[in-house]
C-alpha cells in the first residue's frame, strides 16, 4: 500500500508541476502573438497547426493539473 | 532567533511558537503552509484556465482565417482615371465597406492603391506624394508610397496592398494582397 503523501511533500510536488505549466503557457502565449502577426500579415497557413499545438499544450497542463488534483485523493 | 517546526513546518507565517504571535494572530489562526500549499494548487489552476483562453483565442483566428480564404474579392472599378491628377490621392472602400483604401497616382501617371489602415494601431494613413511616403499622424510612423513598406515609427508590417488595373478610362480594384514583410 502507497504511503500518502505529507503536505510538505504536496507542497514540494505543486512546485514542480508549476514550473512545466507556465513553461507551457508562456510558449503559448508567444505561439498566439506569432500567429496574430502571420494572420494580420496574410499568412493564414500556420494557424490550423498553430491551433492543435497550442490545444496539445493545454492536454499537457490539464494533465499536470489533474496530477495535482489527484494527489488530493492519496492524503 | 528560533523557530517552531513541531507543527507540519510552521503553522504561523514567521514560524514563530503560538504564544509569540500577536493577540489578533492568535484570535483569527491561520495554518500558513496550507494557505500556501493551497494559493500554488489554485495558481496553476488559474494558468491552465489561462491555457484554455489561448487555446480558444487560436481557434478564433484559424475560423476567421478559413472565412477569410473563402470569401471572394470580386473586381470593382473605384475611380475614373481623370478624378485623381497625378500628385494626387483619392479614398475608397474596398472589398466591403468597413475596408478603407488610399488610391495615390505618382507623378509619373501610375497608380498605387493600399489598405489606409496603419498596420500598427489601425490609425487612418494621408499620402505625401511629394515625399514619397503615406505618413500616420497617431505615431509618426511613415511607409514608402512605392511600395507600401514601413520605412519609420512603431509599424513593422507594410499596409495591405490592393491589386489595381487601368481599363477603359477606370481605375478597377482586383483584389488586396496583406503581407508579413
Amino acid at each position: 500500500m502507497k504511503r500518502p503523501f505529507t503536505r510538505e511533500q504536496k507542497t514540494t510536488i505543486v512546485y514542480g508541476v508549476l514550473g512545466p505549466i507556465l513553461v507551457l503557457v508562456v510558449m503559448q502565449l508567444w505561439l498566439l502573438t506569432a500567429t496574430m502577426n502571420a494572420y494580420l500579415g496574410g499568412d493564414r497557413r500556420v494557424a490550423w497547426p498553430a491551433a492543435f499545438v497550442s490545444l496539445a499544450c493545454l492536454l499537457l497542463n490539464a494533465g499536470l493539473l489533474r496530477y495535482i488534483y489527484a494527489l488530493e485523493s492519496r492524503s | 532567533m528560533s523557530v517552531d517546526r513541531s507543527e507540519g513546518g510552521g503553522r504561523f507565517p514567521d514560524g514563530r511558537p503560538e504564544a509569540e504571535q500577536p493577540a489578533w494572530r492568535r484570535d483569527f489562526p491561520i495554518d500558513a503552509a496550507q494557505d500556501a500549499y493551497v494559493a500554488r494548487r489554485d495558481y496553476a489552476k488559474f494558468l491552465v484556465l489561462t491555457s484554455f483562453g489561448f487555446v480558444v483565442g487560436q481557434f478564433g483566428i484559424a475560423v476567421a482565417g478559413l472565412r477569410r480564404a473563402l470569401g471572394r474579392t470580386p473586381a470593382r472599378e473605384i475611380a475614373r482615371v481623370d478624378d485623381v491628377p497625378p500628385g494626387g490621392a483619392a479614398i475608397f472602400h474596398y472589398p466591403g465597406p468597413d475596408d478603407p483604401c488610399l488610391l495615390v497616382r505618382a507623378e509619373d501617371g501610375s497608380f498605387l492603391a493600399y489598405g489606409q489602415k496603419c498596420t500598427h494601431l489601425s490609425c487612418a494613413v494621408v499620402p505625401h506624394v511629394d515625399r514619397g511616403r503615406i505618413g500616420c499622424p497617431c505615431h509618426e510612423g511613415a511607409f514608402d508610397l512605392a511600395t507600401g513598406r514601413p520605412l519609420a515609427g512603431p509599424p513593422r508590417r507594410p499596409l495591405p496592398l490592393v491589386k489595381l488595373e487601368v481599363r477603359g478610362g477606370a481605375v478597377y480594384a482586383l483584389g488586396v494582397e496583406e503581407r508579413t514583410t
